[in-house]
């Protein structure tokens, strides 16, 4: 068995699962204004939304998308030690063979761009990307995850 | 029809008793999946939910209600510390309220929490209200099953604080804490009826602050005013915490132990995991009429407003066009 069809009972079928995203703030920087925006942002395109917060260690936000199981994991980071946080985090999802796809948002310097690309994350997102364009890519690739999902 | 409820569940069964039992032996990634399976409910959910029940109904669920920004999170961290110093293993399910407008939900509970995201006695799941009064979801409580059946010694479930009418709480778990703060209301507010008559244990959180004798003094008033909160023969408890200090919680963590004892020994523990299974089965019905019924009103809005108009007896009109609707739907399913 491949993985179970999870059809609903119900009669006219349940609307798709509300996408769920984590947005967290890694590694030593407390400036979450754009996080916030962003988590609102989100929920208020229909999506659920689980904030960490600042201050998070990789092992934290992937312990915590894991318990959540979300669809998409946000990462915002202004403090410039994005490869390294992110690089971690990347490491960590692949030891554990979970492919929940990745975004960064932030302060990117642009030839940072395919370095985290490379690493495996999916979407870059930088100052004054309009909200709508994150709403899009993020529903993208939640439902992208939704139709990969097996249990 | 038939075979789509009953189904092959052979193989299934057994795949899912395999994810079920790495799940108890410590696979958080695996239990987060898991509960995803509960959250609609389908054929595969319903056989995941046997197969929980077969396990579940030895651990002690603790439900934290209250005032929202009354510290329900922050203390619900306090007590997860409190009760890994005591050796214990701790599920959480917190639930957030949906937005009524997006159905979208900002769930920033576990934020509070986020220090035992890497403990591996610790399970944090968060969960969105869609819009129940109450904030209990089917999902909410086939997730507390699962919790219990994973071995999380002590299951707490954080509701969305709605506040008055939040009772829902009640038939879901064995000991109730009510958090407050210094300054929610006078004595006549902590007199009305709903959530302060469901506490076995209430809490005077933020109690560092200002004010925090009066509100106390008028918390001792309504509940020796009171009967019928004394539910079983039990005396509710007030506990003064301060989470952010991290005072009270050793005192507070007594309290809804000697609770658990209390029920024990009334031989009410087991009744109480009873009483959510059937609740379980009442919102799951609740839910397929409750669509149902939405349906038919959109539907057939013209003519309820019509009936509203002519009928001679328009309730029982009203009541004729639904039941009518509702037995061609259920034929359907």
């Amino acid at each position: 068995m491949s993985g179970l069809s999870l059809q609903s009972y119900e009669p006219r079928g349940r609307p798709p699962k509300t996408p769920k995203v984590l947005v967290a703030k890694l590694g030593l920087d407390g400036h979450d204004r754009g996080a916030k925006v962003v988590a609102r942002a989100l929920r208020d395109a229909g999506f659920d939304v689980v904030y960490t917060g600042i201050r998070q260690t990789p092992e934290q936000v992937v312990e915590a998308a894991l318990q959540e199981d979300v669809d998409v994991i946000g990462i915002s980071i202004l403090s410039g030690a994005h490869i390294h946080h992110v690089s971690r985090l990347m490491e960590l999802l692949r030891d554990l063979g979970e492919d929940i796809p990745v975004t960064v948002g932030g302060t990117i310097p642009l030839p940072d761009i395919p370095r985290l690309k490379e690493m495996g994350v999916r979407e870059v997102f930088l100052p004054g990307t309009p909200l709508q364009v994150i709403v899009e890519k993020m529903r993208r690739l939640a439902e992208e995850r939704q139709g990969a999902r097996k249990i | 029809m038939q075979g789509r409820y009953s189904g092959d569940t052979g193989g299934l069964e057994e795949r899912l008793l395999n994810l079920i039992e790495r799940a108890r032996g410590g696979s958080r990634a695996l239990a987060g999946k898991l509960l995803s399976v509960l959250e609609t409910p389908s054929p595969e959910a319903g056989v995941l939910l046997r197969l929980l029940i077969e396990k579940s109904g030895g651990n002690h669920v603790v439900g934290v209600t209250g005032i929202p920004g009354a510290g329900k999170s922050t203390l619900a961290s306090q007590l997860i510390a409190e009760y890994r110093r005591r050796g214990l293993r701790v599920g959480v399910l917190a639930i957030d309220p949906s937005s009524p407008l997006s159905e979208g939900s900002l769930m920033a509970d576990r934020l509070r929490m986020q220090r035992h995201a890497t403990d591996p006695g610790v399970f944090i799941r968060s969960l969105a209200s869609k819009g129940l009064l109450g904030g209990l979801s089917l999902a909410a409580l086939a997730m507390v099953e699962a919790l219990d059946a994973f071995g999380y010694d002590k299951i707490i479930v954080e509701t969305v604080g709605v506040g008055q009418a939040d009772v829902d709480i009640l038939d879901v778990a064995h000991t109730i804490l009510v958090v407050t703060m210094p300054g929610a209301g006078d004595d006549i507010q902590a007199l009305k009826a709903g959530v302060m008559e469901i506490g076995d244990v209430y809490v005077l959180n933020k109690s560092d602050k200002p004010e925090a004798e009066q509100t106390l003094e008028f918390m001792k008033f309504a509940l020796e005013a009171g009967t019928v909160s004394a539910r079983h023969g039990w005396t509710p408890r007030l506990v003064k915490t301060s989470a952010v200090q991290g005072t009270g919680i050793p005192e507070l963590a007594d309290a809804i132990e000697e609770h658990r004892v209390f029920l024990e020994e009334k031989g009410l523990f087991a009744q109480r995991v009873e009483d959510r299974r059937v609740k379980l089965a009442r919102l799951y019905a609740r839910s397929l009429v409750d669509d149902m019924v939405e349906e038919i009103v959109g539907e057939k809005r013209a003519e309820i407003l019509d009936t509203l108009r002519k009928s001679p007896d328009p309730y029982r009109s009203i009541l004729d066009l639904v039941l009518e609707e509702l037995r061609m739907r259920l034929q359907r399913l």
